[in-house]
Order: C-alpha cells, then structure tokens, then sequence
C-alpha cells in the first residue's frame, strides 16, 4: 500500500528543526497590521510560537514556502510563492512548496471559491517576501560593514557591486534571523517585478505527469476499509426497507449500514463493494414532488408571469418608459440543470476514533466541511483533522460537505478508517448541480436607438436570487426593474463555477445583441454608448468599474480587429464578475455551406497577471469550459430521477470540438483579481452572437445543440 | 478468487483478486499503482489509459483475467525518472491545470506517437478526442504532442 506524504504541519515543524539554522520569518493572513517576524526555531517546535504561516530559508539556500489554499487546479500553490518569491528576489528554482493542512486559527480564508485567494492575499504575501530580503540584505550589510542602501538583490544573493561582494541568501540566512524588521518595509515597484508576469511552471508538474499519489482518491492506509453509497435514484423518494442480504454475502464484503436515506457498502475492495452494492434490495416511498423536465417547463412559465416575486433592483419609472416606447424588444433564454462533473469524483477518507477524528481528501472549503462534521457527529471542531489533498477539478462541487460528512458517519458506523467513493453515475446522479433558471428579458428604445427602459426577470429551481441586479447594464439605463422568483425543489444545487453569471452573462449579452439590432447600432458600439451613458449619468448604485469595463470592450474589438476581417462572422460579450473584466469575440467562418466556430479572442483584465502560463489556463480552460457546457451540457430528470449518469449521455466538450483561442491581458498596474471563473462568463454569448451574425439563428436555450435555431445548422 | 498473473512495468504480479476485477482497481488497490485514474468507468474519458500491448486501453473496462499473457504499461512505467519525451514536452508546455487526467492523456499520447511519431494536427486530434479535459487543457495536451514528437 502506498502512503501520501503528509504535509502537516507538525512534520513542517520536523522539517524546520531538522535544517539545523538558517532564516524563519512567520506572518500572519488573518491580520494586515501584523508584521512579518523572526521566529526562533526552537520556539517553532516547541510550540511556543503561532504564525499562520512560514516562509523558511535554510542554509543550503532552499527557499520553503507554505500554501494554505487548496490546490483545485487553479493554480494556486505556483502563484503564491511567486509573489513572495517577486518580493524577495528568490531564485524561484530552490524555491520549495508544501501545501498546509486545514488550520482555522491561522488561515483566515481556507477556501477554493470565488476567484477570492489571490485578491485576498497579495499585500500580505508581498509584505512576507520584502521582509525577508530586509533581514538577508541587512546581514550582508552588516557583514560587509557597508551601507544597506549601496546592497542590491538577485537571484537568491546579495551584492555589493562597488567591492565586488556576493553572498547567497542561504549563507545569509543565520545572521538574517539575528537582524530586526522596521515597522514598515518597502515593497517593489511593478516595473521592477521579473518573475510576476512571467510565465512559470505549475509546481506540482513532476507529481503529475509521473503518476504520483496526489489527489483524495489516491489516499491509501493501512487497514482502511472501502465504501459506496447507494443514494435514492430520484429526488423526492426516501428509504422504506432494506434487504442487505445477498450484498453482505459477496465476496469481500464487511458489513452494510444504513444511515438516512442512504445505504452505505463497506469492504475490502473498490470493486467489491461496488458489485456487492448491485445485489442490494431497496425499497422506496415518496418523500417529495418528484419532478421531471417537463414539470420545470411549466413550473418556469407560471413563475415568468407570476406576482409574487422579489424586486431586486428598481430605477426610474419603467411603466412610463415602456409606453412611451418607440420599439420595444422581448426575449426569453434558458438554461439547464449541470452536473459539476470534476474528473476526479467525490471522495473521502475518514477515521472516526474515540480521541478524534482524521479527515482527508479534496474539499475546496476544508472549514465548512470541519463544521458539518462536527455537528453530525456531535464533537468539537477541534477534535477533528482535515488534511488536504490536490483536487482533480472541483468546479463549485467540493465547496458543498455533504461527501465529506457522509465519509465520517460511514467511518462512525464501522468503526474503520473508510475511504468513501462516488462512482461516476454517483457524482451525476448525487446533485448539488448548476441550477436550471430562466430569465425574460425587455428592453424599452426610444426613436434615437437609445435604451430607456429594461427590465429582467430570472426564475430558477433552487437558485436564490439568479439574478446580479448591480451589473451592467444597470446604472447606463434610466427606467430599470430586475426581479425574482424561485422555485423550491427537492432536488439539490449548488455553486457552480462562476454562480448565476455562468448563465446570466450568456442570456444578458445575447439579448444586448438583439437589442443592439432593433437600435440599428454596432454591437460594441451599442455597449460603449451605455458605458459612456453610466459615466456622464449614472444611474442609482454602480458596483462595476465602467473605465475598466470600457477599456476590455475596446481592446478585444482591437485584437479582433472587429467588423473588418472578410468572411468572418464575429459575436461580441463582455462580463464584469468576481472583480475581473472579460470581453470576448467569437469568430464564426461559413465552410462548405455550415457554420464554424474557428476562434475566440479574449481580453482580460484581472489586474497584475502573477503567472502567466496560469493565467492563460485559467481563461483558456474557462473558456473552453463556458463554450463546452452552452454547447453539450445537459441534465434532465424524469420523476425525480436524472436522465444521464455518465458521460456517455453527459456530453461533455472534446478536443476535436474546440476553436482556437486568442488571449489579452489588460496592463493597468491594479492589484490582482482571480482568474478562476471571469473567463467562463462572457463566452456562451460570443459564440452565440458569432453564429447568429453568420446564421440569423438566435440560440437563446442551452445547450445550443439542441435549440430549434441550431438544428440544420450543423 | 484466484491468482492472476500479470506483467506491469516489466514486473511480474500475482495480485490474488476476482477475473472480472478492472484492471484499473486492481493497479490501484491491490498494487499500489495510483497513476492510473478512475473517471467513469465505462471507458468515456480515457482517465484510466494505459497500454496493453503497446496499444493505448482503457483499463476501467478491462477484466484482468483476460489480462494474462500481456505486456502491459502504466504512467509509472513509462521512464524511470520521468523523463520520457511526453512526460518532459507536457512539463516544457505546463499542461496540466488540475492535473488528474492528464496520466492517462499521456500514454494515449506515447502510444499515438509510438505508432506514427510524426502526426499532423488532424491525426493527433482524432487520437486525442477519446480522452476528457474537464479543466479544457485541449490546447496545450495538442502543442505537448506536438512539441514532443520534435524528439521522437
């Protein structure tokens, strides 16, 4: 059996110890005003002193950095180093970094969600690697009896160019522990930064491509037993009796427990339990409506029409502005429900044992999960341990708990270490999936071509307020009404990448593409008439940044170098979400009479880009992402059941499948923002607006394969 | 149960499971060999693409009692050091983004190359269009292909 490297963070303690020397500096991610501060190696291990978190530089020179953030694929662990590193002058190829188990006392934001750590951190992480080089650079000084300010940094040493001197931060780093920090240190300028915005290597590559035990499913320990969960097939049903029988008789089999309305299979062997969890009889009633598509279909009209919602936002008066209307247009977009389908499906180790409880696996929010534990369970929070593992994807799924919490009561009932796994038709059958929602669009001009009025109605199954009632084009039109209404259902959503922007940004650009249309105006001229409009006049509160948002809108109208290229079709979008800005341009070409889809150009505007090559990913992947589910995504129920459970029926999108993809980052100099989900956004409606500019085909539902528009077309 | 002889890595195994166990389960609870990934077992995604015979196979669908006899290659037998052309070109590109299919987007690629080291972009395409991205890498897993077959 193989075991997983522990970074704990007691064999982090180990570690510091065992390096004999060098420099320990301890900051703090809960408290800005905390400096970074030497600590003393001995006062580490024992205990007596607490940062939350380290930066060490040992003797030999090798530069150890602690990532709290769990890794999901957005690179995180390779951009937080690389701040510090920036600050510090490292010589980022002994530069090491271990990924730090789940500590609420001394990460103040432990979560993989919301394209939030890198805006969160930035300053502290800054702070953390100029204090450092401080220290290295007024030991050398001191050494050197020369003054600091004649002392410069590279690569992991220090010079004194008039004498010739040099010494390498490792040899330094002994008497660096012996210097003190002043109150404040001075950080880089951005035009003196040579690794941020570089492109550097995901740190865990080598893991990777040899196949390394790295992700939760990867967890093997001694003794631990394995389990699947049969769940009820359709929402709305729960257990009436179970015969365990023939499954407890199968081969490799330990014991069956029910929990709930679930029915646990606990053994040897991943196989094993899963052909003993075939022969389990189980019987169920109705414990709900349980709902089918069609049931959805109906259930959305009634809302659209309905009295009874919430106003999210209202400005001016939209009663007049509608009838003093010179054209008004109407449209409806929908979109489905979408399992989250990470590659790499919901699992979980647990070890319930008298004295605590030790959790590890892929959770995108380690504390939340810790919480849910605890509460089942009836303990203390301290009680329990969660290590993290490398996630294979997560996409909103991992930040729910019900998988981590399921794994402990399994663990409870056997009284064993148990590794809990999803199958595949598990993770799609189990919800918590993308919300299906449907949005009714009016928009009021005047004889000029000017948008007076606008109102937007959203309903969905179980997705709160789908609507974002402060984003454009709100604060551009004078008359505006956005409201609400959901319907409660027991089938189980939760975020998924890019929450409600990952639909609405689709629906609202399209239809702005409409609207541009019955106005007689160029679509992005159309857009930065209503940005200028929000400048000059604003209307009510304005959460975007309209120069930020103008400035995205013209540099992909110039990378694409709009309406001018012969033969290509072109669709423009632009998002503003999780304090990024993305616009975007679809390329549609007509081949042997079809419309093709040959190229997207993205520019984006996430601040200072810290790594490059991730940044790329981050928007390509997103991308590619927001064009495979508008395209392919799809999950339908029939009595409270999901119709696909695999990928053979859950089409997701392929590689023969995908256009090329062209990206921009906007250089402002402004504090990082997350790249996780801004990308995703914007993209269903570039491809869309494309194709109708080629077609005349709107698709106004996804996923557009199977819109009425989209049929002949390919 | 019974005593299936395999050959993995140029190593002999004799791991003491059912016939019909998948060989993926087998690699990754009886044997240690974690590499291999399980995504949908029913061979849709190619997370779990090992070589059989130098042939790219879905091993989530392959009983390994049909398995005997065979020669068969997972991502850790691939090199020793993890230096095999693919394993370095999808360094070189920095391909992966969560990083969990990408073992098995590997061996379909080395065993494309093997059998044709000199594809054009349509042939590494087709080759690569079984295996799922859910991250959306489809752009660098094709440039790794391609820079890597530089070296084949």
């Amino acid at each position: 059996m193989q075991t997983r490297e522990q970074n704990s963070r007691r064999n982090f303690m180990k570690l510091a110890a065992s390096v004999g020397g060098g420099l320990f500096l301890g900051f703090n991610w809960a408290d800005q005003s905390v400096s970074p501060t030497v600590v003393d190696v001995l006062e580490l291990t024992n205990g007596s002193v607490d940062f939350n978190s380290f930066l060490s530089i040992a003797p030999d020179g090798v530069i150890t950095i602690y990532s709290p953030n769990p890794e999901i694929g957005q690179g995180i662990k390779t951009a937080f180093p690389i701040v510090v590193a920036e600050e510090l002058d490292a010589d980022w190829e002994q530069v090491k970094v271990l990924q730090a188990p789940l500590d609420t006392s001394r990460f103040e934001r432990q979560v993989a969600g919301g394209s939030g750590s890198i805006p969160h951190s930035w300053e502290r992480l800054r702070k953390a690697g100029a204090s450092a080089r401080y220290l290295l650079v007024a030991a050398a000084a001191s050494q050197w009896k020369v003054p600091v300010s004649e002392c410069t940094t590279e690569k992991g040493k220090v010079f004194h160019k008039s004498s010739g001197k040099s010494a390498a931060y490792g040899e330094l780093a002994d008497a660096a522990s012996k210097q003190a920090l002043p109150a404040e240190v001075k950080l880089k300028s951005e035009k003196d930064f040579t690794l941020i915005g570089q492109s550097v290597r995901n740190v865990d590559n080598q893991g990777i491509i040899t196949g390394k035990p790295l992700f939760g499913l990867d967890v093997y320990r001694e003794g631990m037993l394995f389990a699947v969960i049969q769940r009820p097939r359709a929402f709305g049903l729960k257990v009436k009796s179970v015969d365990a029988t023939a499954a407890k008789n199968m081969q490799g089999i330990v014991d069956v427990v029910t929990f709930g309305n679930k029915v646990a299979v606990i053994g040897k062997s991943t196989w094993q339990v899963q052909k003993a969890r075939e022969k389990l009889v189980i019987e169920y009633e109705k414990d709900g409506a349980l709902e089918s598509s069609s049931d959805h279909d109906r259930i959305f009209r009634e809302l659209l029409n309905s009295s009874d919602t919430t106003v999210r936002r209202q400005d001016g008066d939209v009663a007049s502005a509608f009838k003093n209307a010179a054209k008004v247009i109407t449209a409806e977009y929908q979109c489905p429900f979408l399992a989250h389908s990470p590659l790499e499906p919901m699992n979980f180790f647990a070890h319930v044992r008298e004295d605590g409880v030790e959790l590890v696996g892929p959770t995108q929010r380690p504390e939340g999960a810790r919480a849910d534990v605890a509460k089942i369970l009836g303990i203390a929070p301290e009680k329990i341990t969660v290590e993290l593992t490398r996630m294979g994807g997560g996409f909103g799924r991992r930040l729910s708990s019900d998988f981590v919490v399921e794994a402990a009561e399994v663990s409870r009932l056997a009284k064993a270490p148990v590794k809990v796994i999803w199958t595949r038709e598990d993770d799609m059958q189990g919800g918590s999936y993308r919300p299906a929602v449907r949005y009714r669009f009016e928009a009021a001009l005047d004889k000029s071509g000017n948008m007076i009025g606008y109102k937007l109605r959203g309903v969905g199954i179980n997705a709160g307020n789908s609507t974002r009632e402060n984003n454009f084009p709100s604060g551009a039109v004078p008359n505006l009404l956005i409201d609400s209404a959901e319907h409660k259902s027991p089938i189980t959503t939760g975020p998924w990448r890019a929450p409600i922007t990952n639909f609405l940004a689709y629906a609202e650009q399209a239809f702005l593409d409409e609207v541009a249309e019955a106005a007689g105006k160029d679509p992005i001229q159309f857009r930065l008439e209503m940005l200028e409009k929000a400048k000059t006049s604003p209307v009510g509160d304005i959460k975007y940044d309209i120069d930020r948002m103008i400035a995205v809108t013209r540099l992909a109208a110039e990378k694409s170098n709009w309406g001018k290229k012969k033969g290509v079709h072109q669709g423009f979008s632009v998002y503003y979400s999780h304090l990024s800005y993305v616009a975007q341009v679809g390329e549609v070409v007509i081949e042997n009479g079809k419309p093709v889809l040959k190229n997207i150009v993205a520019a984006v505007d996430c601040g200072i880009v810290i790594n490059k090559s991730g940044a790329l990913q981050q928007t390509m992947g997103g991308m590619v992402d927001g064009m495979g589910h508008a395209f392919y995504g799809n999950l339908t129920f029939n009595e409270g059941a999901t119709d696909q459970q695999n990928f053979d029926k859950f089409r997701l999108i392929r590689m023969n499948e995908i256009p090329e993809i062209e990206v921009h980052f906007v250089d402002n100099g402004i504090s990082p923002t997350g790249l996780g989900e801004p990308a995703l956004p914007p993209t269903g409606a570039a491809v869309a607006n494309a194709f109708y500019k080629a077609t005349k085909k709107r698709f106004r539902n996804q996923p557009f394969v199977q819109d009425e528009a989209y049929k002949g077309l390919s | 149960m019974a005593l299936i002889r395999l050959q993995i890595n140029n190593k002999a195994y004799e791991p003491d499971v059912d016939a019909d166990t998948p060989l993926l389960w087998v690699l990754r609870d009886h044997l240690g060999l974690v590499g291999t990934k399980y995504g949908c077992g029913i061979a849709q995604c190619g997370a779990c693409t090992v070589h059989v015979n130098g042939e790219a196979a879905r091993s989530c669908i392959l009983p390994v009692g049909s398995l005997e006899n065979t020669k068969i290659t997972t991502i850790e037998g691939l090199s020793e050091n993890g230096d095999h052309p693919v394993q370095e070109a999808w360094d070189e590109v920095d391909v992966a983004q969560c990083g969990y299919c990408q073992a098995g987007q590997i061996m379909q690629a080395v065993a494309l190359l093997n059998q044709n080291p000199d594809p054009t972009e349509e042939e590494i395409t087709s080759a690569m269009t079984g295996n799922i991205c859910r991250c959306g890498t489809y752009h660098r897993i094709r440039e790794a292909v391609q820079v890597a077959a530089k070296k084949y």
